[in-house]
């Protein structure tokens, strides 16, 4: 059969260290039907002999869930960051080009630290406190239509992929980036959540905050998971002009 | 507010831009506008803006000040960015792009434009009216300048303006943002083409 003398061609930015020269090398593996990324990869694993015949270290990556809901696997595919365990082999133009995604400093080869988004859920305050020295008992209920619009916002797997299609986020600023801002939004307005808004608010206008989005709009057309982080940083925008109007001209109440 | 400057000086950017620069600028090319109607009409225009109580006090407040803040945080603020749109080649972000490339441009061009027509008045008394532009403009080189100059300084304002509805949390909808993108395309249309009409009339009507 054709299918089996079929390959499948490509070309991967490895890096040795966190601190050493990055270089490309050719790989070259037979096809298997509906393949993906992180099959070819697994394929390198095996057997890892580059496209010149030479045995070669195996390609270092990161992955989890596979079905594109962890965001451990997010790499430059043919020059866009996306998931490397739903781009499919047979919807890529070959070779297909390999590379980490530069936003975040290489571990090895593909995979990356993504500490920094880590960081900035934390200074954000992007959780909901449900924990207190006593039981704090079950929260307020939500209106359906407002759960299921919150359900959007919380499909954010810090997987990297709008900080890496950001260009405000780089070496030169220290901005969250949109993934962060969008579960602000997300925390924000659940009913438990929204009793700690006043200290996300702070954080949000704090150094590296919302104020640095250069409306570039490029998160919103890279998430994978179709989050509408655009309108959620434009609606942070809306609360923190209400609220420095307020703080200034208005009331001493925190809300 | 100590803890906040980055969030205030962001937003004093945007505001400033659009008020007083932005509201100046569209005043500025008004009245270059009489141009076109003649070198009577432009230069009765020009003299009742010159002729303007408190002048210099509202040059200091309204251009000067705002203007240099505007110029000197947004340089910065150019700088910061790493531009991607021939990774990433969408419209906004094509726009994002060129909103720092035209900052930079206009800059360039202010700074001439306000030496030749501003300063060269305060120092040498050079005197301000049509014969003055139409000589400067006559020199083909100094022409396409000031015409770079003028699309440039109008495109960063039209787009700054989109900008500047989204920053302030003015439009928060993906819906509402293309519909200002509709409106800042015709506030760019229609004071370019009145920059240029008056650009044109300086050389060829006197």
């Amino acid at each position: 059969m054709a299918e089996e003398t079929k390959t499948v061609r490509l070309i991967i930015q490895r890096q040795d260290s966190p601190d050493s020269q990055s270089y490309e090398e050719e790989f070259e593996i037979p096809y298997r039907r509906n393949m993906n990324v992180i099959s070819a990869l697994m394929e390198l694993r095996r057997n890892p002999v580059n496209a010149k015949g030479e045995p070669t270290t195996p390609v270092h990556w990161e992955m989890g869930c596979l079905e594109e809901v962890c965001g451990a696997c997010s790499m430059n595919i043919n020059g866009k960051p996306r998931q490397s365990c739903t781009a499919l082999v047979d919807q890529l133009e070959q070779p297909i080009r390999l590379k980490p995604m530069d936003t975040f400093p290489v571990i090895r080869d593909l995979a990356v630290d993504r500490s920094r988004m880590f960081d900035s859920l934390k200074k954000v305050k992007a959780w909901t406190p449900i924990d207190g020295t006593h039981d704090l008992g079950p929260g307020e209920k939500m209106p359906e239509t407002k759960r299921q619009w919150a359900y959007e916002l919380s499909k954010c797997m810090t997987c990297g992929v709008c900080l890496e299609a950001c260009p405000n986020v780089n070496s030169k600023s220290n901005f969250i980036g949109p993934a962060a801002l969008s579960q602000v939004r997300l925390h924000n307005s659940t009913p438990n959540g929204s009793m700690h808004k006043a200290e996300r608010m702070d954080a949000v206008t704090g150094d590296g905050g919302l104020q640095n989005c250069g409306n570039s709009q490029n998160c919103v057309q890279a998430c994978p998971k179709g989050i509408p982080l655009t309108t959620s940083i434009a609606a942070l925008n809306r609360e923190a002009t209400v609220n420095s109007f307020r703080n200034f001209f208005g009331s001493d109440q925190q809300v | 507010m100590a803890e906040n400057r980055e969030f205030f000086y962001r937003r004093l950017h945007s505001l400033l831009g659009v008020i007083p620069v932005g509201l100046f600028l569209m005043q500025h090319l008004v009245v270059n506008y009489f141009s076109t109607y003649g070198p009577e009409a432009f230069n009765a225009a020009a003299h009742f803006m010159e002729s303007l109580p408190l002048r210099l006090l509202l040059e200091i407040v309204v251009i000067y000040l705002p203007l240099l803040f505007h110029a000197i945080y947004g340089v910065y603020i150019a700088f910061t960015a790493s531009p991607n749109s021939f990774k990433f080649g969408y419209f906004r972000n094509w726009m994002f792009v060129l909103q720092r490339i035209t900052g930079i441009i206009t800059l360039i061009f202010v700074v001439w434009h306000v030496w030749e027509t501003r300063l060269a008045n305060a120092i040498y008394g050079t005197e301000i009216n049509f014969d003055l532009m139409s000589t400067i403009l006559s020199e083909p080189f100094m022409f396409w300048f000031y015409i770079v100059g003028v699309i440039s300084t109008v495109f960063h304002f039209a787009n700054g303006l989109w900008s500047f509805f989204v920053t302030w949390g003015l439009t928060v909808t993906p819906r509402s943002q293309v519909i200002m993108t509709y409106i800042t395309i015709g506030v760019f249309a229609i004071f370019t083409y009145m920059g240029i009409s008056s650009l044109i009339a300086f050389v060829s009507g006197s």
